[in-house]
């Protein structure tokens, strides 16, 4: 039986591939820019959520990883004269470097007063970005950043988001299903039992945000890949908002939950947004509809059903 | 290694208190290898505590508490458990969204010093261990059921099933059986009473079912207002006088 369900979600995963392969010979170019914007957001919500569902870490300003990464990319390949190569290794470097600076310094709080220090912590490194004009590019951004010849084109800038997505993607369902990930998700059950059966949670804790993450710097460059300019709202604390929001609407105890949370976020974004200014007030309906009707999330909504249904 | 037999764990005057209230009062308690000790006493004596303080979970404000003869007191919890102290609650405190098996393996991955491999799977590890527990506890064939909806008796068994995973030297036992049906408990202290006689296990527990302590228990050591009153064999428990004063007079009152 659990046989039978790994071998129908590979079946099932490798029809999406296909299909996300054969995407360019029958879309527009700006729908294969919506589906890299999907894969960017929805890598970016996975990388939360390996801390947020599978560790119980209450990571409210997550974004603040991807706009480092993203700045750090658009930095060096504006600033450095370095290869346009050594954008995509500082950006998770990078993110990886903040992420443990913010974490050692909120993983001795626990719950909420870890999130909120997280929350201010981080609009501290939004406010240095938004205000330092002759670095940042300030509240206006950099624009006109130059991505490799290799992958510049349409298709090119869509096959490398894919195949980056797909790489990181398959890393975290390795991490979420190895002894680490095992034991992080005992920690998000009880952290103190998984103290008293040996396991140091602090640390963990603090490797599991930095995994998170590193993942999320790698998000950050693939969106400046993707769209070519970068700007302070990338790390503001509405989009890290949102981010939750993706992982609880597509199901946060379900590995590719926030990947289809964030597909229904990205789409209703860009298509209810065509019609109205003011398209949060839908994002909030969805919220209230999703706490009453749907807690576990759509995708764990039907695992909870499978698993019923199930002897 | 002091004395005719070697002591596996020596509590020696232990003082805790909670913003002056003192919840435990000069504690002392002497558990000998491959011994059986109940801890007894009434509601708020300061069982739990006293069992918080040797795992760890709470620091000591004076007192040493000497584990194989190695001073632990005020260790983190992790560390003593990696030493061989293991533990299950009086509240059930399991890992209610991962399966029996994921709340055995987790225990024992974490005594293999796995905790840190994120590369493999998990499914893979530590499997025919956490099989031989889950067997030697009943429970292997629930061991694919998600924890949070097993039956209360259920859990309260998993509860010891993962404090076998680090092969304890010394398992606390706290409330083994609170909240169990007369069945159940007759089933858990068959499980136990098999624990000791296979492993020649070491066990300390506390438990108000008085039955259950006079039958299963080598010595008792019974406690007061946090005080320690006397540690000694069943049948001089039974006849103290200032047990019966202090404690046994009241023991109908503490169902199981």
């Amino acid at each position: 039986m659990i046989v039978d369900r790994r071998f129908r979600l590979a079946a099932l995963l490798c029809g999406w591939i296909l299909i996300f392969l054969a995407a360019p010979f029958f879309l527009s170019r700006y729908y294969l820019y919506l589906i890299g914007l999907i894969l960017t957001t929805g890598l970016l919500a996975t990388s939360l959520n390996m801390v947020l569902g599978f560790g119980g870490m209450y990571q409210f300003h997550h974004s603040v990883f991807y706009g480092v990464g993203a700045y750090s990319f658009a930095l060096v390949s504006m600033k450095s004269g370095l290869p346009p190569v050594a954008g995509y290794v500082a950006a998770p470097v990078m993110a990886a470097l903040a992420s443990l600076i913010i974490g050692l310094i909120t993983i001795r709080l626990s719950k909420l007063y870890f999130g909120m220090l997280q929350l201010s912590l981080g609009s501290l490194v939004w406010a240095i970005v938004y205000r330092w004009y002759s670095f940042t590019g300030g509240d206006d951004g950099l624009h006109g950043i130059n991505i490799p010849e290799a992958i510049a084109s349409t298709r090119g800038v869509y096959y490398f988001t894919l195949v980056v997505t797909i790489v990181c993607l398959w890393l975290m369902f390795r991490m979420v299903n190895s002894p680490f990930g095992r034991i992080f998700q005992g920690i998000r059950d009880n952290p103190e039992r998984t103290e008293a059966i040996g396991v140091n949670v602090k640390s963990h804790q603090l490797v599991g945000q930095v995994i998170a993450g590193t993942f999320a710097g790698i998000a950050g460059a693939l969106f400046v890949t993707l769209e070519g300019s970068v700007f302070p709202d990338l790390l503001f604390w509405t989009l890290s908002l949102e981010l939750i929001i993706m992982c609880l609407l597509g199901g946060w105890y379900v590995f590719f939950g926030p990947m289809l949370g964030a597909a229904i976020i990205v789409v209703l974004r860009t298509f209810v947004g065509i019609y109205t200014e003011y398209w949060t007030s839908v994002l909030g309906i969805v919220l209230m509809l999703l706490i009453y009707f749907l807690p576990q999330g759509i995708l764990g909504y039907f695992q909870r059903r499978q698993l019923s249904e199930e002897p | 290694m002091a004395g005719v037999k070697p002591l596996m764990l020596e509590v020696i005057n232990v003082n805790k208190t909670f913003d002056g209230f003192q919840a435990v009062s000069d504690v002392r308690l002497r558990v000998e290898k491959g011994q059986v000790v109940a801890v007894i006493g009434p509601n708020g004596a300061g069982k739990t505590t006293l069992f918080d303080l040797i795992t760890g979970q709470l620091a000591p404000d004076s007192g040493r508490i000497l584990f194989q003869g190695e001073d632990i007191t005020g260790r983190k919890p992790h560390l003593i458990f990696r030493k061989g102290i293991s533990r299950s609650y009086q509240i059930v405190n399991i890992f209610h969204r991962l399966t029996v098996f994921e709340n055995v393996q987790i225990a024992v991955l974490s005594f293999q010093k796995k905790s840190f491999h994120w590369y493999g799977a998990a499914r893979k590890m530590a499997g025919a261990e956490t099989r031989a527990i889950l067997k030697s506890v009943g429970l292997a064939d629930k061991a694919d059921q998600i924890s949070g909806f097993l039956s209360h008796g259920d859990q309260k068994v998993l509860e010891i099933a993962i404090a076998l995973g680090n092969e304890p030297q010394l398992l606390i036992l706290d409330e083994p059986t609170a909240g169990m049906s007369p069945e159940e408990t007759g089933h858990s202290l068959t499980l136990l009473k098999r624990l000791c006689a296979d492993h020649g296990s070491t066990i300390l527990f506390c438990e108000h079912d008085m039955g259950m302590v006079f039958s299963f228990a080598h010595e008792i050591m019974v406690m007061q207002q946090g005080k320690t009153i006397v540690q000694s064999t069943p049948a001089e428990v039974r006849s103290d006088p200032r047990v019966q004063a202090a404690y046994l007079g009241g023991a109908d009152e503490c169902s199981g």
